[in-house]
């Protein structure tokens, strides 16, 4: 039977107040609340539910970055992930990584693991890039079943049902495969006190990126970060006519 | 730290105690405990974010108020969390977790459901407590696995409808049956929580035993193990409250019930001995969970505030506003530093906090009455609506200054405990406590000798910058009821002087952010005690005080004969 490897991204909550940095080189994380991004908590429930189900053998946690990353691997461990594997980046490497360089990790690992199945989150909310999945899939040459809202494997295959902008799309590919999830596919089980206990014995392996032969060189650079404009006031009209002369006067129409 | 009174007797290394005997021992109290090892403080951090987030997302309070109980598949969810054996150990099926780990979590259920915390407190905190505490290793295994996932469920028995605050007059009876293989339990107990739905019950009863000392025959109190199951157990309907509605509140009836000798808990005829460490030691629980609770509804009241605008302007701009939230953040900033302190010092092995612990109990519960109060106040005509909330927790809170020890009984209790203790080594003055009146003058010497040390204040200059001490001494020279309340006033407010000066201090040591704001809270949290202490100082000194209780006494006897109000109407009829 196969094995999966999930990935877990370390990601400021989905409830905090982001402030941008007085330098405007990035937000403010220090201090702050975080936690494992939904689409990520999304991806290992269905990992584990297909262990569960018995398609699968062990579930693999994956996630790269800092020390603090460790919370989050061990979140899905307590969600029913077997082991986790720790990839280690920090300094100005973490404030640059990417997803072209979460994708030639993750490409390296599915090959070390000889994984069946790589999920990942569509996305992540403080990026928002959607773009690690399918990076992965190219730098290994597999099928892909991005925005996943149902899974259904079938002997060697998978039957993925996509959300796409005209409703839902079902294809059906050959393993391995890398799976996106997206809101729909299941909902997160809640990571109980007994399972977070257990969660400790499990094993969380140590490496760092050049170990799996990746360069975490980055092409992109963040100029500037900035606040969205504040939304200014509106103007309350009476009449039709007077909404026209407005538009009018204001270059809109 | 500067030097500073070294204590005499070093027996007891409670502030509270040692405050009583006249000495400061810092060392349970300075610096702000902090006992968890760094695996403790990690599985700690990691179990925070699950029970909040089901807190905040899939129990519903106002559901569980106005179905009066917690919803099935919350209950099963609570089980499934590990939420019903958070202090059993982990070789038995609980989380194990330490008293400080307990207190971070019920902190989280007391900011949103007291209902369902009272329904875990009254199942963990002191259903099956005694078990934990005094139980064979027998009873703990045969029965701590399946209260621990929740299969089965406890409650504690003590109370029945002639005896509350009368503990030790309960009247249900235990007697050996023929085959001493038995005993039969004969009687019936009040408003027990979870007593529809427990299947383990901590039951007390009297027995008749003999003396040693006397020879005769004396009723002593035994506690024991009771399962439904034994047969004879039955339950009345749930009772109607004015809140936790949520939790089952039922008479729960014994009647011929054959309790096998081995369920036993403690030793034949020290059951009040162990009902009482029971309730001391669940006590810091009620002060984190109000801890959590106060955290909550001024998060409402400052939302309320920071937003309405009256008169031109955001009402937190204004002063009759302003100082009501600043009351409602001291008031929480002590209960929280009383909770952990004495967390903290449970899990550093000490034995002797119960003054610690009830006077947590006293404050937590007026404070959290309080806050809500004013939250409701501060949100105006809102507050009021059953839609905010708020109104919900304000009817829960009212039982919290009754039960388990009422307030007025603890204050007793903290005032004559203190004493007992004072009066321990100081062997002629112990007998002058007792009988103050025909020992006047052996009682005004000893003032004299230990003028600096009684009935006056001295402020201590604390490490010279952060924070300075009141020490009070005092000596009460009556046993009147009214002079006890206002000693127990003062201690709780010396007490919670202490716990925020240590906290503030540790805060300003280890340069928190917010260090400079909680100086401020501790300070003008000093400030108002002191004059408090002050004026209760002053008030046990004067004669028109004594000549107020005397009127109150005489006010109490007159209605008490009338039945009623006994001036008549100003109009005549």
């Amino acid at each position: 039977m196969s094995r999966v490897l999930v990935g877990v991204k370390r990601v400021i909550d989905y409830a905090v107040k982001i402030r941008v940095k007085p330098d405007h080189s990035g937000v403010v994380t220090d201090g702050v609340k975080h936690s494992m991004n939904p689409f990520c908590e999304i991806a290992v429930e269905e990992a584990v539910k297909l262990k569960e189900k018995k398609f699968i053998k062990e579930v693999v946690a994956v996630s790269c970055g800092p020390t603090q990353v460790t919370e989050t691997i061990r979140t899905a461990l307590a969600m029913g992930c077997d082991r986790g594997i720790h990839v280690e980046v920090s300094g100005k490497d973490y404030e640059a990584m990417g997803p072209l360089q979460i994708a030639k990790i993750f490409a390296a690992l599915a090959k070390k693991e000889e994984a069946s199945l790589v999920i990942l989150g569509k996305q992540a909310i403080d990026d928002d890039c959607n773009q690690t999945g399918q990076m992965t899939a190219a730098l290994l040459d597999w099928p892909q079943g991005t925005f996943a809202s149902e899974v259904t494997i079938d002997g060697e295959k998978v039957k993925v049902v996509r959300e796409i902008d005209g409703g839902l799309e079902t294809i059906k590919i050959s393993m391995p495969a890398v799976l996106t999830a997206d809101l729909r596919l299941n909902t997160p089980r809640y990571a109980t006190l007994p399972n977070i206990m257990k969660a400790k014995k499990k094993k969380i392996a140590n490496m760092k990126p050049a170990d799996l032969g990746v360069d975490m060189v980055s092409r992109v650079e963040v100029l500037r970060v900035d606040e969205p404009p504040t939304r200014l006031a509106g103007v309350k009209v009476e009449t039709v006519d007077d909404l026209v002369a407005k538009l009018k006067a204001n270059g809109t129409i | 730290m500067t030097e500073l009174l070294q204590y005499a007797f070093p027996e007891s290394q409670s502030f509270a105690v040692n405050m009583f005997k006249g000495q400061i021992n810092p060392s349970q109290v300075f610096p702000f405990p902090s006992v968890m090892n760094e695996e403790q403080t990690q599985f700690l951090q990691e179990l925070v974010p699950p029970v909040s987030k089901f807190f905040e997302e899939v129990n519903d309070p106002a559901k569980n108020d106005s179905l009066e109980k917690v919803e099935d598949s919350t209950m099963e969810s609570l089980k499934e969390m590990g939420a019903f054996g958070l202090q059993v150990p982990q070789d038995l099926g609980g989380v194990g977790l330490t008293n400080t780990q307990y207190a971070r979590l019920v902190e989280i259920v007391g900011q949103h459901d007291l209902g369902v915390g009272i329904t875990l407190g009254a199942h963990q905190s002191i259903g099956f407590k005694g078990i934990l505490l005094v139980g064979s290793p027998a009873q703990k295994e045969k029965y701590l696995p399946k209260l621990a996932t929740g299969e089965t469920l406890a409650a504690f028995c003590l109370t029945e409808p002639a005896s509350g605050s009368d503990a030790a007059s309960i009247k249900t009876l235990a007697t050996l049956s023929p085959c001493g293989k038995h005993y039969i339990l004969n009687g019936g107990k009040i408003w027990i929580s979870n007593g529809g739905l427990a299947e383990i019950f901590t039951v007390f009863a009297k027995m008749p035993m003999m003396d040693e000392k006397t020879g005769q025959m004396k009723d002593k109190i035994t506690a024991f193990i009771v399962e439904r199951s034994f047969g004879g157990v039955t339950h009345g309907p749930p009772e109607k409250k004015m809140g936790i509605k949520a939790s089952n509140t039922a008479e729960v009836y014994f009647e011929n019930v054959p309790v096998p000798i081995e369920n036993v808990l403690g030793e034949v005829g020290g059951g009040f001995k162990v009902a009482m460490a029971i309730l001391n030691n669940g006590r810091f629980g009620m002060a984190a969970a109000l801890s959590g609770t106060m955290k909550g509804v001024i998060t409402q009241a400052v939302d309320h505030a920071a937003n309405r605008v009256q008169f031109g302007s955001k009402i937190h701009t204004y002063g009759a506003i302003q100082e009501k939230l600043a009351r409602m953040t001291m008031l929480q900033y002590v209960t929280e530093s009383m909770a952990y302190m004495i967390s903290g010092n449970m899990d550093s092995g000490s034995k002797d906090y119960h003054i610690e612990a009830a006077i947590s109990k006293i404050f937590a519960s007026e404070a959290a009455w309080e806050v809500t109060d004013e939250c409701i106040q501060v949100m105006g005509g809102m507050g009021f609506m059953k839609g905010s909330g708020v109104e919900r927790v304000m009817r829960d809170l009212r039982i919290f200054r009754i039960f388990e020890g009422t307030n007025d009984i603890l204050r007793l209790f903290v005032a004559l405990n203190g004493f007992q203790d004072a009066g321990k080594h100081l062997k002629s003055l112990q007998k002058a406590l007792k009988n103050p009146l025909g020992n006047a003058g052996l009682l005004a010497g000893e003032i004299t000798k230990r003028a600096k040390r009684t009935l006056c204040a001295s402020w201590v200059v604390f490490n010279g910058q952060y924070g300075c001490i009141v020490m009070l001494f005092l000596l009460s020279i009556a046993d009147e009821q009214f002079v006890l309340k206002r000693v127990a006033d003062s201690a709780i407010d010396l007490y919670a002087m202490v716990v925020v000066l240590s906290r503030a201090s540790r805060s300003l040591s280890q340069g928190h952010a917010s260090a400079q704001h909680e100086k401020i809270l501790c300070e003008t949290w000093c400030i108002e005690a002191y004059d408090r202490i002050m004026k209760n100082v002053k008030d046990l000194k004067s004669s028109s005080t004594t000549q107020v209780f005397k009127n109150m006494k005489a006010i109490s006897a007159a209605v008490v004969e009338n039945g009623g109000i006994v001036a008549p109407h100003p109009l005549g009829f």
